[in-house]
């Protein structure tokens, strides 16, 4: 059976995926994952799970216009250029600096 | 090479990664299986010239050293052929084809290591060769290959200062311990300069149009010469190539290597091939009831 | 020599000469996953060997590689069961394995209660490396206990855990082999 194993190198940082072992069982499967990616004291922590306990995401569907809720969805710069230049003209009782 | 096959040669050559469940040309993959094949095969095979020295190391400093270095060896042919298992060849057929002798291995481990100053002299040297080409393929169009190949050059850092240190503390000990290193480099010299190809042009080199390799042959050579070649004269060392020198344009200039040599042992010719393949076959055939009795269905 | 170093030499000589032959199945191992793994423990045992060597060297005027290269064949207290060369055999070098690591914690449980502070306080260092080996040891164990030849070769091995004095032949041409680098040169720095 193949077992992936993910380590995290410092406390804190985030486990990432660092490669695989072939092992009859879960108990090998960390030994292997222990001498493998630990044994120079390169992680501080390994996660192992088997293949198949690990599913692959890859497709998002993103088709209408969902930037609302993302930060390119906000083009600023146009309509603060105006504002400030409303804002500089000073009538209806604005003006720059004031509130 | 049809429209898809080409829009893909052009995604690669343009910096882009391939992971395992892409969609790949056929090409491709039976190039990338055959190149990273072969370096699982040197990486298993460079453990046999090494071992005799664990068991004849002089210190428990250097017995445990050379140990750890073997063992990262192993360790990377695991990373290596689980990246070919992944691509379609189970480890057992690349170990099938390895002992048949359908598929090679690198050329420096074909040869015997015969004193003390040979292990020095390939720790130091031929790992440096072998980290030259390995850091180039930190950026090969494969993504699983490349990234292993992060853990593979981490740990060679340490086979190298090794070595260095074993060449090192010889080269302060007494003549015949300097006699030891300079006839392992006479020795060693002609495979160093074989080990990264023949010069051929990397636009011509299938493994570089594919993106697999990221530097021609010659490249890695000069890189390897402008890298090594000021640290073996600085110890008083002779290189056994009178012709080797840096010209007015910066490049090394050198004794053509013995191309036959190198395709008649890598074709399985070597001093050393058969015995070796013989040692993987038996050993194999003398643990397999193990692999039966342990990778059988898990209780 | 004190009596306590003449244990410690005995367990140093124990670890080195055992690490010594597992590190035989470096590059050779049933699975690649295990020959990194088994190598691990090879080089503990020669780590273990090295400590225990500085504390006995310090207390004789020598040093450690001097203890573990440069004494003669009869001078060495191993065991007779760590002197054999099992590698072809994963059966009997597991049965070893187990053997050994079982008797060893006991040894080293002993050491750790020693009254010399820097003794114990290695001796739980050697311990809390030697869990990994038990681990190790009882996962092989529970794999291969219904292995006719994995049963065989306990039964052939346990009467030798303990039996020391006269070494197995194959003893001198392990030292043979341990010693050749140094002695081509004596009192060479390697």
């Amino acid at each position: 059976m193949i077992y992936e194993v993910f380590r995290q190198e410092r406390k804190g940082q985030a486990f990432a995926h660092a490669g695989s072992v072939e092992a009859p069982n879960e108990e090998f499967a960390e030994a292997y994952a222990r001498e493998q990616y630990g044994r120079r004291g390169e992680s501080t922590a390994l996660w192992v799970a088997p293949r198949d306990a690990v599913h692959e995401i890859d497709d998002f569907a993103d088709e209408l216009r969902k930037n609302y809720h993302r930060v390119d969805g906000y083009p600023l710069k146009e309509k603060l250029g105006k504002a400030r230049e409303l804002a500089a003209k000073g009538p209806r009782g604005l003006s720059a600096g004031a509130g | 090479m049809d429209a898809r096959e080409q829009e893909f040669l052009d995604y690669v050559q343009g910096g882009g990664q391939v992971e395992t469940e892409d969609w790949m040309p056929d090409e491709y993959r039976a190039k990338l299986i055959k190149f990273i094949e072969m370096h699982g095969n040197s990486e298993l095979m460079g453990v046999l010239p090494e071992r005799e020295w664990i068991l004849r190391a002089p210190t428990l400093q250097r017995k445990l050293a050379l140990t750890a270095k073997v063992q990262d060896e192993v360790g990377h042919s695991q990373l290596i052929y689980r990246v070919v298992e992944d691509l379609g060849k189970p480890r057992e057929r690349c170990l099938d084809d390895l002992i048949s002798g359908k598929s090679k291995f690198h050329n420096v481990f074909h040869y015997p290591t015969k004193t003390w100053g040979d292990v020095g002299v390939i720790a130091w040297l031929v790992d440096a060769a072998a980290i030259i080409s390995q850091k180039a393929l930190l950026k090969c169009s494969y993504a699983p290959y490349a990234r292993i190949m992060k853990k593979i050059c981490w740990e060679e850092s340490f086979h190298i200062l090794h070595g260095r240190d074993v060449v090192l503390t010889m080269m302060l000990g007494t003549d015949e311990q300097r006699e030891l290193v300079q006839e392992a480099l006479d020795r060693w010299w002609g495979p160093l300069m074989q080990f990264h190809g023949n010069p051929i042009s990397r636009e011509e080199d299938p493994m570089y149009v594919w993106r697999i390799k990221s530097q021609g042959n010659e490249e890695a050579r000069q890189q390897f010469l402008d890298g090594y070649v000021p640290q073996i004269w600085e110890l008083g060392l002779t290189v056994p190539d009178p012709k080797l020198r840096k010209n007015e344009d910066d490049v090394w200039k050198y004794s053509e290597p013995d191309w036959d040599e190198l395709k008649r042992v890598v074709t399985g010719h070597g001093p050393k091939t058969a015995e070796r393949l013989e040692l993987r076959r038996t050993s194999r055939e003398e643990t397999a009831w193990v692999r039966r009795a342990v990778l059988a269905e898990a209780a | 020599m004190t009596d306590q170093v003449q244990k410690i030499l005995e367990i140093a000589d124990d670890e080195l000469i055992l690490g010594w032959r597992n590190s035989e199945w470096t590059g050779i191992a049933p699975l690649l996953e295990e020959d990194v793994a088994f190598s691990s423990i090879a080089q503990n045992e020669i780590g273990h060997a090295r400590a225990l060597y500085e504390r006995a060297a310090q207390e004789l005027g020598t040093t450690a590689d001097e203890l573990a290269f440069d004494r003669s064949p009869e001078e060495y207290r191993c065991s007779r069961l760590v002197q054999l060369r099992l590698v072809p055999d994963w059966a009997a070098t597991i049965a070893r394995h187990y053997l050994y690591e079982t008797a060893d914690e006991e040894r080293i449980g002993v050491l750790k209660q020693s009254e010399d502070a820097e003794l114990a306080g290695l001796a739980a260092k050697i311990d809390r490396e030697e869990a990994y080996h038990r681990m190790h040891a009882q996962m092989w164990f529970e794999r291969l206990h219904d292995e006719p030849r994995f049963k065989a070769a306990l039964d052939e091995l346990q009467p030798l855990l303990d039996v020391r004095g006269e070494h197995t032949p194959e003893f001198a041409t392990l030292w043979e082999e341990m010693t050749s680098v140094r002695r081509s040169l004596a009192g060479a720095t390697w």
